[in-house]
């Protein structure tokens, strides 16, 4: 009995752990659906790009439209809004990026209106800059929606987008 | 292991009562029956079937049947008919869709896009019933699940079409079908040789269009069930195993008593 | 509820047990001396757990993507089977795993029934498990209906419509129930949210149930009163532990069978029908797990007394631990109800397999012999039998056979020592 006894622990050990390993395998394996079913699915997916027509608005304007259930902001600019975008040294930037970079056609001005700090919607011509501001906790962003006061830590993002033609842009 | 024995004898009951269920429906005639390649453990779809079904239910059923729960992007996912995007996407320019409103506050026209659902034949129930001489066409897209004996029932109704025995008499506008329910069915014959040119020079008989558009209903209907019977197979091999290293496990740990288990 | 105290080895350990006995309460559950001649049918208990905990799990995951509303439900069913992240997976997982549950329970049920796990001083356990399977029911039933499929209609449609037998307030109790003059959206969202409820009621009720079991400890195949813990017991832990994970793994096996390789085979083909109140299914059976009571419904021929006889037929099993009169648990040593426990047996499977059958013709003849039996296997049967059946001996513990046992009790043995082995 004791002989035994002293040999059996390693293979009992052995199968048991085996057994032990193999279960903690499949329990993983059942818990990854169950996290992957709140991802965007397949019909949220196909959302993906929206079309807009711009030839109604006017410099100066601004219009929002929805894209991926949030606000999209497409600013038509005037040349002096294009010129103080374009003059900003950008060593006083907090999130360093070219108006150029920002703004392919310059007139045109299309980013996410959602301030990068918590995710509220930007006023339109409002704030030190004479551009956006967030009233949720005072984000001040310039004509080209880069943040300049306030904590929100980077520029307005600007999506993927392109010219359908000269009056439609294609957001995605 | 008498238990188990036990169980799977529970399982022929319970099994045979749902079968028996279905035979109660009725007496009608036994379906025809097909090997289809989506039957079995490893079922898979016939590639080539699905497209040329595709093609018979637009070309012929889409006149009158929807499939409002597919969108054109479906064509191009994996596991089914597996168009290229850009093919699914020219099929899905031909149909035009309701959108909007814009912003002058109007409903417009336009070409659909992958993401937008089959485009629907009639407006709404009743004006699909009023365009069929009082019977719904129903909506295609769970018909195989909707319907017991499911591939090889819709395979056999459209292949059921037949004089109808003497002394039977037919109203205006319905016809014989061997396998329908009833053996009345307001839909005509849709099927006729070569009312489609399938494009990879199949020749289109009654027949081979009749497994083509069952093949595809069966894909509308379980458009996973490629990957569910891959992943089931997985899954089954994984269990086995586990149970054998449990089973090794539990004696293992039962051989400290003296009690067999 | 442990024998012996249980004191934490760590410091920290010992503070918080101190505050909040979990540890003990672990110690217990772990060390829980368990009969250790417990057959292959004790392991549903564990099964049962497994499901209960899957059907919830998997339904509140549904509950994320489904939409309560008549005209949306269908539609929204279709978009987790097509969209959703393995939704199709899901959803069959839960549909399947509600039938698998009702198996489960069924043998578990019928455990009871054979080894007389009902009787004192278990009474209050049975009563819960009751409890529990009724509550099963009305989740099943309702979460049947949330497809808003034409089963899911037309079922909601019958089964509330049982509650018009009532004489006078009938009509008002079914206006009530559907907030309507029919099944219609209100119905379908008010089952929703009490299908999301139930589970979470069982769960609690599960509890009791264990809690109730743990105070006399488990019965056993040869039913007789065993000390613990000594040698005719072992701990749960290891030892049960992994025996239920075993048959765990087999009922995995089926139960992914059915989800994987014929997912639909236990449901009914109409319930991908949309809903239509203008268009009744040809067949309206309920899913097979209630056919039973189905079957005793339709076989009286009075609407009230119908409806009557089907709840009977469940209050029935309620009070069962005071209807069997006799002192002897298990069936082992009962060669006479040992017949009777079978004819049972196989008067329910009639009586499901009547149930999906037209109440018509020999159909319902048998019905009506079958509910007959029914009743008298448990008001007449039982009671009277425990007053004349003569039982063989039975042994004094699971270890020690009895002084000079006869060759009945080396059958009833030999038996039970079979079942071990399985």
């Amino acid at each position: 009995m004791s002989d035994s006894e002293k040999k059996k622990p390693n293979r009992r050990d052995f199968i048991v752990t085996a057994t032990t390993a193999a279960g903690a395998v499949g329990v993983g394996a059942v818990v990854w659906p169950l996290v992957d079913q709140m991802n965007p699915d397949a019909s949220v997916k196909a959302l993906a790009s929206t079309e807009v027509d711009i030839s109604a608005v006017e410099p100066g304007q601004s219009i929002t439209v929805l894209w991926r259930g949030k606000p999209v902001f497409i600013k038509r600019r005037t040349q002096d809004e294009i010129d103080s975008a374009r003059a900003v040294d950008l060593s006083e930037l907090k999130h360093p990026e070219k108006d150029e970079d920002r703004a392919k056609n310059p007139e045109w001005l299309v980013m996410l209106g959602v301030c990068t700090h918590l995710g509220c919607v930007p006023l339109n011509d409002k704030g030190d800059y004479g551009a956006w501001f967030c009233p949720c906790h005072g984000s001040h962003y310039d004509t080209s929606g880069r943040i300049r006061k306030g904590p929100a830590p980077t520029n307005m993002e600007v999506p993927k987008y392109e010219f359908v033609n000269s009056n439609t842009i294609k957001i995605g | 292991m008498k238990i188990f024995l036990k169980l799977t004898f529970l399982f022929i009951i319970i099994s045979s009562l749902t079968l028996s269920r279905v035979n109660a429906a009725g007496e009608q005639q036994e379906l025809l029956k097909v090997d289809w390649s989506f039957k079995s453990f490893f079922g898979k779809f016939d590639r080539a079937s699905l497209q040329r079904g595709y093609q018979v239910y637009t070309e012929v059923c889409a006149s009158c049947h929807s499939l409002k729960h597919l969108s054109y992007r479906n064509l191009a996912e994996k596991g089914g008919p597996e168009f290229t995007e850009l093919e699914a996407k020219a099929i899905a320019s031909n149909f035009e869709v309701t959108d909007g409103p814009n912003s002058d506050g109007e409903m417009f026209e336009r070409p659909a896009k992958l993401s937008d659902k089959f485009v629907m034949p009639y407006a709404n129930v009743q004006e699909a019933i009023a365009a069929n001489g009082g019977a719904y066409p129903p909506d295609m897209s769970v018909l195989v699940k909707a319907r017991k004996g499911g591939a090889n029932y819709i395979y056999s109704v459209l292949m059921g079409y037949d004089e109808p025995p003497a002394g039977m008499e037919l109203d205006d506008g319905v016809y014989y079908n061997k396998y329908m329910y009833g053996n009345k069915i307001k839909m005509s014959s849709p099927l006729d040789d070569d009312i489609v040119e399938y494009a990879d020079g199949t020749k289109a008989t009654v027949d081979q269009m009749a497994k083509d558009v069952t093949t595809f209903l069966q894909w509308t209907a379980e458009p996973h069930l490629e990957t569910r019977h891959k992943l089931g197979f997985r899954v089954i091999i994984y269990l086995s195993v586990l149970t054998v290293l449990v089973y090794f496990s539990m004696k293992k740990i039962w051989s400290r008593v003296e009690t067999k288990v | 509820m442990s024998d012996h105290e249980y004191t934490p080895k760590s410091k920290v350990g010992k503070w918080f047990n101190d505050r909040l006995p979990l540890l003990t309460l672990a110690n217990h559950l772990t060390d829980y001396p368990t009969p250790k001649n417990l057959n292959y049918w004790w392991t549903f208990g564990g099964i049962l757990t497994f499901c209960l905990i899957t059907q919830i799990i998997t339904g509140i995951v549904l509950g994320m993507h489904y939409v309560a509303h008549a005209d949306l439900a269908f539609q929204s069913v279709e978009h987790i089977m097509r969209d959703v992240n393995y939704g199709w997976l899901i959803r069959y997982v839960h549909a399947n795993g509600a039938s698998m549950f009702f198996l489960a329970v069924y043998i578990h049920i019928f455990r009871s029934l054979y080894y007389g796990s009902y009787k004192s001083p278990r009474e209050v356990i049975w009563i819960i498990g009751m409890l529990i399977y009724f509550l099963m029911m009305a989740t099943a039933f309702m979460g049947y209906v949330l497809p808003w499929g034409q089963m899911s209609f037309w079922g909601a449609t019958v089964i509330t419509n049982l509650f018009s037998a009532i004489p006078l307030v009938g009509e008002s109790i079914t206006n009530w129930l559907w907030g309507g003059y029919s099944v219609d959206n209100p119905t379908l969202t008010r089952f929703f949210s009490l299908h999301y409820l139930f589970p979470f009621l069982i769960l609690g009720l599960v509890v009791l149930h264990i809690w109730a079991l743990h105070v006399p400890g488990n019965n056993n195949p040869i039913g007789i009163d065993i000390k613990k813990p000594s040698k005719d017991t072992v701990p749960f832990h290891p030892y049960i532990v992994i025996k239920d994970a075993f048959a765990l793994l087999i009922f995995l096996l089926i139960f992914a069978f059915f989800v994987f390789f014929s997912p639909n085979i236990l449901g009914h083909a109409d319930n991908y029908i949309e809903a239509n109140p203008l268009v009744t299914p040809a067949h309206i059976v309920p899913e097979w797990y209630l056919l039973p009571f189905y079957a005793i419904l339709r076989s009286v021929p009075d609407k009230l007394l119908g409806v009557i006889a089907m709840f009977a037929a469940i209050f029935v099993l309620v009070i069962l631990p005071w209807l069997d009169t006799s002192k002897v648990r298990s069936t082992v040593f009962r060669p006479i109800y040992k017949q009777f426990y079978w004819f049972l047996v196989a008067d329910v499977l009639i009586l499901g397999y009547v149930g999906a059958m037209p109440a018509e013709g020999l159909y319902l003849l048998i019905a009506r012999v079958a509910t007959a039996y029914y009743f008298a296997h448990f008001l007449i049967i039982l009671p009277f039998l425990g007053f004349k059946e003569k039982t063989t001996p039975i042994p004094l513990s699971i270890t020690e056979p009895v002084l000079g046992g006869s060759a009945d009790l080396a059958m009833a043995r030999n038996n039970s020592g079979l079942k071990e082995k399985l």
